[in-house]
């Protein structure tokens, strides 16, 4: 699961980070994005795409990894063996997304060990959503309903990108996303029709997250940094504002039909528009998270290089002296 | 060691949270193996990404759990990245084929024409 990339504003234009780019290749290169057409592994590229799309790949692939933790924590006390199982097996599909994603940045000359040392590091971002706690059950039902659709909102999308390798490793990632939505529903339906203490549960969660996910698309438009050519290579596919609206107008009728509240006295639909209106979330707390100062971050990246340290002894007996690196082929 | 509870509220595994640098080596995750998964007897195996693994046998293991999670498999092969010879995108053209070669196509051969032509003169022949 996933945001929105988070594209970092280095106070340049996209056009003049292509000033240096084959006039000639670069026109064949825009054809046939506008025709279609995918790119792959080892097409000429402008080097801003590379660059952009590793950033982006590597920040889904960190997140889904980073995503399975807070979940994780909840397998042991999940109520019920049904639960347990189904909940491992979300959190088995999360990191093979994961692999899956890394695999696809891969390909555009990255390796896996160096995004993985930029991630413990705190080099490379991943979706903001996951430094948050998972303080009970019901934030567990919460983000594996929510925080999943609005990540099936963006993979779809992304999908329909240019860039083969990961259209295809999304292709993949959102069939099983559709197993977490429903088991995500199912535990918030079950809780939210369930005894007055169960509903009270739900709807904390749901008060304590809603902040968090309104966040998750990223920055308004009106706020975020120029992205038309980005737009034009179909790296990213809709606008944040967009898909907020796209996952608004998909989840908030469905929670209300629950009879539950969302702590936003100011959202509605508004007829005549079309449009969701709301209260604009906090950006300045978005970016405090984001920049490593959210609750969560530093334990996040510290179990996640446990993890690494832990495993090193059964990789090191198996490792193959003679192995030479080879991006994979696609 | 006695573990009080498995809520990991309550049982930390104190964890130093300050260590800076990144920890792992080129190749410490090994090298990558193509996959081909085969999803039902009689069609061919298709390819459905790689996997890192520091064997084959490994890479077989991984494979299993990343590409057939959910059944629809009968037989899955596996092969070194670095073992793939791979054409270029950029020699596309040597797929392209001319007008000359239509004698390779089934709609070059036409007959029908030839057929009744001399049907027609049989006929008239026979009258
Ligand atoms: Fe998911
Ligand atoms: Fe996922």
């Amino acid at each position: 699961m996933y945001g929105n990339a988070y594209i970092e504003n280095n106070g340049k234009e996209l056009n003049s980070l292509t000033a240096n780019e084959d006039p000639i290749k670069l026109a064949e290169f825009e054809a046939r994005i506008a025709a279609g057409e995918k790119i792959e592994p080892h097409d000429w590229m402008p080097a801003e795409y590379r660059k952009q799309l590793v950033r982006m790949i590597e920040q889904h692939a960190h997140s889904e990894i980073i995503g399975a933790l807070p979940e994780g924590t909840w397998i042991t006390r999940a109520p019920g063996f049904r639960r347990k199982m189904a909940l491992m097996a979300k959190v088995q599909d999360e990191t093979g997304h994961g692999q899956l994603l890394y695999n696809a940045a891969e390909t555009l000359g990255k390796s896996r060990e160096d995004m993985t040392n930029d991630l413990i590091t705190g080099k490379s971002k991943y979706s903001n959503v996951f430094n948050y706690p998972a303080k009970t059950w019901a934030d567990s039902a919460v983000i594996a309903w929510l925080i999943d659709a609005g990540a099936i909102v963006n993979q779809l999308a992304n999908s329909k990108g240019s860039y083969g390798p990961y259209c295809r490793a999304l292709e993949r990632i959102c069939a099983e996303e559709s197993f977490h939505l429903k088991y995500g529903h199912d535990n918030v339906v079950f809780l939210a029709t369930g005894t007055p203490k169960q509903r009270e549960m739900v709807q904390d969660a749901l008060n304590r997250w809603w902040e968090p996910i309104m966040h998750f698309f990223g920055p308004s438009d009106k706020m975020s940094v120029h992205t038309e050519t980005l737009m034009k290579w179909k790296v990213k596919m809709a606008s944040n504002d967009d898909m907020r609206q796209t996952f608004l107008d998909m989840y908030v009728p469905k929670i209300w039909d629950l009879g539950l509240t969302l702590p936003d006295p100011n959202l509605r639909k508004n007829d005549e528009t079309g449009k969701w209106e709301y209260t604009e979330p906090n950006w300045e707390v978005f970016k405090q998270v984001i920049n490593g100062n959210g609750p969560c971050n530093k334990e996040r990246l510290a179990v996640r290089r446990k993890a690494e340290e832990n495993g090193r002894w059964v990789r090191q007996a198996l490792l193959n002296k003679n192995a030479k690196y080879v991006a994979p082929l696609s | 060691m006695k573990i009080k509870s498995l809520d990991p509220r309550v049982t930390r595994s104190n964890i130093d949270e300050d260590t800076q640098e990144g920890i792992l080596n080129p190749l410490d995750h090994f090298e990558t193996y193509e996959v081909f998964e085969q999803r039902k007897r009689g069609i061919h195996h298709v390819h459905v990404g790689s996997v890192h693994a520091p064997s084959a046998e490994m890479a077989v293991v991984f494979a299993k759990e990343q590409y057939t999670r959910r059944g629809q498999c009968v037989n899955l092969w596996v092969v070194k990245t670095s073992d793939v010879f791979v054409t270029e995108y950029e020699d596309s053209d040597i797929f392209e084929t001319t007008v000359n070669k239509k004698y390779r196509e089934p709609d070059a051969y036409k007959v029908i024409d030839r057929i009744n032509a001399f049907k027609e003169r049989n006929a008239k022949q026979n009258a």
